[in-house]
């Protein structure tokens, strides 16, 4: 996804100053592949297609938790140790790429999730897994309110900052911050669902 | 409005707790979910889920009557914002709204999961499109 592009900077900021990235907030190129994975986790809901609906738990949650570690544990630190102009540089094209990627992971994860859970059985309080499934629900709550409620946020603000016609590399550096901060909280708690995670699997 | 100078001089507005408390709706609501779901596929009780429901309908009332009263705000973009994500996360509340018609969830606890969701879709773009004007408008107005 092409979702940056340089804007050739005037004549005067030629000589001074690298071309700016123009941010996209979210690609539209993506928009039909979301669009794909919302109707695929429907039609696997509505039929009950355990296959479909194992493919999009196992493949959306390996991603999801893959990713958050990464992120968390490996690019925030890397990125908080960045000049701005380099954090804003990586931003510019990684963030437009977050804004579409993990909402349709945590859709694709936890929709499927639940119904195969159903299906298996697993939600009967008699379930030797009801307890671990409830655990994971509440990890899965609290990164749902860190991430919609604090890491999109400013995931978006920053972007919308950068498309301004001059932005402020003071805000974009602290919601930077909080980004990093919050991504790596997420990161260490994806830790927490792997453990559930293996544990209901191997039962 | 209240402007303060910054560490470095600069002027600093201090917005009322909007994200914060939109925020917290959210966690309420987050948490009376987690509550039905555990219950799955029995009837659960709604004696706590419903007491949260309200916390985070009244929550989220409060942060629209401060955010209603701000001036010199960046509306054009908040509304912008807030448009699109509320576009995004009317899918996704539909869709969970969707598993638990699915799994034949119904009456009192489906009107509740409903609140809940109508809750959840409001939140989230309030808080984004929050975020995002409250440093398009001044002192960081620069469009």
């Amino acid at each position: 996804m092409s979702d940056t592009r340089h804007v050739a900077a005037g004549p005067a900021g030629a000589a001074q100053a690298p071309p700016r990235p123009q941010v996209q907030v979210v690609p539209l190129r993506g928009l039909p592949v979301v669009a794909a994975v919302v109707v695929f986790v429907v039609v696997s809901i509505a039929g009950n297609w355990r296959w479909a609906l194992t493919f999009s738990h196992v493949v959306g949650g390996a991603l999801w938790t893959a990713i958050d570690l990464f992120v968390g544990l490996i690019i925030g630190p890397i990125l908080g140790r960045l000049s701005i102009a380099a954090r804003t540089e990586f931003a510019a094209r990684f963030m437009p790429k977050m804004v579409l990627l993990m909402p349709t992971l945590v859709l694709m994860t936890l929709a499927a999730g639940f119904q195969l859970a159903l299906l298996e059985g697993n939600l009967a309080p008699s379930s030797p897994n009801h307890a671990w499934l409830v655990a994971s629900y509440c990890v899965v709550g609290v990164m749902a309110v860190i991430a919609l409620g604090v890491l999109e946020p400013a995931n978006i603000a920053v972007l919308v900052e950068m498309r301004k016609a001059r932005p402020d590399g003071e805000i974009i550096a602290r919601l930077m911050k909080r980004f990093v901060f919050t991504a790596g909280i997420t990161g260490v708690m994806q830790v927490a669902t792997l453990i559930i995670m293996t544990r209901v699997a191997s039962r | 409005m209240i402007t303060e100078p910054g560490p470095a001089g600069a002027p600093v507005r201090r917005f009322p707790p909007v994200a914060e408390l939109t925020t917290v709706s959210l966690a309420a609501v987050v948490v009376g979910g987690i509550l039905l779901a555990s219950y799955v596929p029995r009837r659960p009780p709604l004696g706590l889920p419903t007491a949260l429901a309200c916390v985070g309908a009244a929550l989220v009332v409060a942060s629209v009557y401060l955010l209603s009263r701000l001036r010199d705000f960046a509306w054009d973009r908040f509304f912008v914002v807030f448009r699109w994500a509320l576009l995004a996360y009317v899918i996704s509340a539909a869709m969970i709204g969707f598993a638990f018609v699915r799994d034949h969830t119904r009456g009192a606890p489906l009107a509740l999961v409903a609140l809940m969701l109508v809750i959840f879709a409001a939140d989230v773009p309030l808080i984004i499109a929050f975020t995002v004007a409250r440093y398009s408008s001044p002192p960081h107005s620069v469009r």
